[in-house]
C-alpha cells in the first residue's frame, strides 16, 4: 500500500502543479475567449435554426426540429472537438523534448519522481482540465439548444464524455509526439493527426453515400487507429440513437463528419489505446538522455 | 573518482571534456555508455539515489508564471520534505531572495533565478549538491554569496561537486580540485598540493629576470653566485605555479 502511495503522490502534486501553470499561462485565456466567440456564435446560429422553422416541427417525412437540434448538436461538437485539441496540444506538446531543451524539465526527474511518474501527471493534468473544458462547453452548447428551440439529444452524457475521451487520447498521443518532436514540429504534426482522422470520417461518410464499400472500411479502420475520430463519430450517432427513418439518416450524414455507432467495445477500447500510448511514451522516454 | 561524505570538490576541464556530462550522469539524466556511477550506495539514476541529490543545472529554467515559495514548495513535496514555509524562507534568506518569495519567476533577474535555482537545489537538505556553473549569471557579491552557502553546506557535513570554468572560485572554497579531459581524469589534489615551484623571480642592478628551475632551498645559493658575479641584488620571490599553470598544463590547451 506504501508503495502505491510513494508512486502515486509525486503523479498527483506533479498533475496538480500542471492544471496550475495551465490555468496561469496565456494559452488558457485565448482558449477562454475563443470559447467564449464560438459559444456567441453558436446560440445566434441555433437561434436562427430554429426560427427559420416558424415552429414547423416536420416537413414532409423529416422530424425538422430534430435534424435542427442533432445538426447543430454535431457542430457544436466538432467545435468543443476542435478547441478541446487545441488545450490539450498545448498543454502536452512540449512535455519531453521542449521541456528538456528549455532546462523545465531536469529539476523535476533529479527529485525522487521516476520519468513515467512525469509522463502520467502531465497526461492527467491536460485530461483533466480538457475533461473539465469539454463538459463545460458541452453543457453550455446543450442549454443553448434548450434555450433556443427547446431541444435536447437523446443522450446526454454519452456524446459529451465521449468527445472528453477523444480529446484526452490526442493528449496522450501529443504525449507521445514530445518525446521525439520539438514543440513546433510537434503541434503541427499533432494537428495533422487531427486533420488525417477527421478527413478520414468525411471519406467514409461520402463512401457510405455513395455505397463505396472498399473506401468506407479504410476510413472506419482509420477511424479506430485514430481512436478520436471514432469516439466523435459514436458521439454524433448518440446525439440521436433512438431516432429512425429519413431524419435519422440524414443527421448521420452530419455536417462535419457523419455519426456511426461504434458499439459497446469502442470506450474500453481507446481506454486501452491511451493506455498503451502512454506505456510508448514511457519507453521512449526512458531510453532518452536529458 | 571518488567523493568522501563532506568534501566539496571542484571539477574542471575545457569544454566537451565531460564535466555536465558527469554531472548529469550522477543525477540519472545521462546514461552511462561505460563504468559505473554510484551514490551513497545505490546505482545513479535510481530513485534510492535521487533520495539525496540536490541539483541545480547550467541551463537553469524555471516556470515563468510561478513565485519563488510555489517553486521550493513543489519540490519539497518531491523531494519529501516537512521542512515547510521555515525551510522555504530560511532557504530564500541564506541565497538572498528573503524579499522575494512572492515574485514570479518571470520578474526575477538572471541572477536571482540562479540563486532561486541554488535554494531549490538545497531544499530538503540533500547528502549530495551537484552545481553545474552554479555563478555563471551571478555578480561578484552574488559569487561569495554562493561560496558563503557552499561553505555551510560542506560544514553541515554535505558532499558538494562543483562544476566550474572559474578557477579562483574553484581554488577559493575547493578541498579538492579534479581536471578533466575528454573524459579523462588528467589531474587531482588539493589545489595548493597541485601548485609547484616555477623558479625564482630575480632582480639586481642589471634588470628582472626568471631563473628556472630554482627552488627556495636554492635561494642563498643563488644569490651568493649573482653576487659573487658582481651584480647587486634587490629581490628574490620564489615562483609557485597557480591553479590556472596546473589547469593549463593538464589540458595542454584544449579548449574544444
Amino acid at each position: 500500500m506504501n508503495a502505491v502511495t510513494d508512486a502515486t503522490r509525486p503523479i498527483l502534486v506533479l498533475a496538480g502543479w500542471a492544471v496550475r501553470e495551465s490555468l496561469r499561462r496565456r494559452v488558457f485565456v485565448i482558449v477562454a475567449l475563443l470559447t467564449a466567440a464560438f459559444l456567441a456564435l453558436y446560440a445566434v446560429g441555433c437561434h436562427a435554426a430554429f426560427h427559420h422553422l416558424h415552429g414547423e416541427r416536420r416537413i414532409g417525412p423529416v422530424d425538422a426540429h430534430e435534424f435542427a437540434g442533432a445538426t447543430m448538436l454535431g457542430l457544436g461538437l466538432f467545435a468543443i472537438l476542435f478547441l478541446g485539441s487545441v488545450l490539450a496540444a498545448f498543454l502536452t506538446l512540449s512535455a519531453v523534448r521542449g521541456d528538456a531543451e528549455n532546462g523545465l524539465l531536469q529539476p523535476l526527474v533529479v527529485r525522487p519522481v521516476g520519468r513515467a511518474q512525469v509522463l502520467a501527471a502531465r497526461w492527467l493534468a491536460a485530461a483533466t482540465v480538457c475533461t473539465a473544458y469539454v463538459a463545460l462547453v458541452y453543457t453550455a452548447s446543450l442549454l443553448i439548444l434548450r434555450a433556443t428551440g427547446d431541444w435536447a439529444p437523446d443522450r446526454l452524457v454519452g456524446p459529451g464524455a465521449r468527445v472528453a475521451l477523444a480529446v484526452s487520447a490526442l493528449a496522450a498521443l501529443c504525449i507521445l509526439g514530445s518525446v521525439a518532436l520539438t514543440a513546433t514540429a510537434n503541434g503541427i504534426a499533432i494537428f495533422m493527426v487531427l486533420g488525417s482522422g477527421l478527413f478520414a470520417g468525411l471519406l467514409g461518410q461520402i463512401a457510405h453515400a455513395i455505397g463505396n464499400h472498399g473506401l468506407e472500411r479504410a476510413a472506419h479502420i482509420v477511424s479506430w487507429v485514430l481512436p478520436f475520430e471514432a469516439l466523435y463519430q459514436d458521439a454524433l450517432a448518440l446525439t440521436t440513437a433512438d431516432q429512425g427513418g429519413l431524419t435519422h439518416f440524414l443527421v448521420e450524414l452530419g455536417p462535419l463528419g457523419g455519426g456511426s455507432p461504434a458499439g459497446r467495445w469502442l470506450v474500453p477500447y481507446a481506454v486501452g489505446y491511451v493506455v498503451l500510448v502512454g506505456i510508448g511514451a514511457v519507453l521512449a522516454t526512458s531510453r532518452r538522455d536529458l | 573518482m571518488t567523493l568522501a561524505p563532506g568534501e566539496l570538490v571542484g571539477l574542471l576541464g575545457p569544454n566537451g571534456a565531460g564535466k555536465s556530462t558527469l554531472v548529469k550522469t550522477v543525477c540519472g539524466l545521462v546514461r552511462a555508455s561505460g563504468g559505473q556511477v554510484t551514490v551513497f550506495g545505490s546505482r545513479a539514476g535510481t530513485s534510492a539515489s535521487r533520495r539525496h541529490l540536490g541539483y541545480l543545472a547550467e541551463t537553469f529554467r524555471y516556470p515563468a508564471w510561478c513565485t519563488a515559495d510555489e517553486l521550493l514548495a513543489l519540490h519539497q513535496r518531491l523531494a519529501g520534505s516537512d521542512g515547510g514555509a521555515t525551510e522555504r524562507s530560511v532557504l530564500l534568506e541564506r541565497v538572498g531572495l528573503r524579499d522575494a518569495a512572492r515574485l514570479r519567476v518571470e520578474e526575477m533577474s538572471k541572477g536571482m533565478q540562479q540563486r532561486l535555482g541554488l535554494a531549490q537545489a538545497l531544499v530538503g537538505r540533500p547528502r549530495l549538491l551537484l552545481l553545474d556553473e552554479p555563478t555563471s549569471a551571478l555578480d561578484p557579491v552574488g559569487r561569495r554569496l554562493v561560496r558563503d552557502v557552499l561553505a555551510e553546506v560542506r560544514s553541515a557535513g554535505a558532499t558538494v561537486l562543483l562544476n566550474s570554468h572559474l578557477l579562483s572560485e574553484v581554488e577559493l572554497i575547493c578541498d579538492r580540485v579534479v581536471i578533466i579531459r575528454a573524459g579523462e581524469v588528467v589531474a587531482e589534489g588539493v589545489p595548493h598540493d597541485l601548485a609547484r615551484p616555477r623558479g625564482v623571480h630575480v632582480e639586481t642592478d642589471r634588470g628582472t629576470r626568471v631563473v628556472p628551475d630554482v627552488t627556495r632551498d636554492d635561494v642563498p645559493a643563488l644569490v651568493a653566485r649573482l653576487v659573487a658575479d658582481g651584480e647587486q641584488v634587490y629581490a628574490v620571490t620564489p615562483l609557485t605555479s597557480t591553479l590556472e599553470d596546473v589547469y593549463l598544463d593538464a589540458v595542454a590547451g584544449d579548449t574544444s
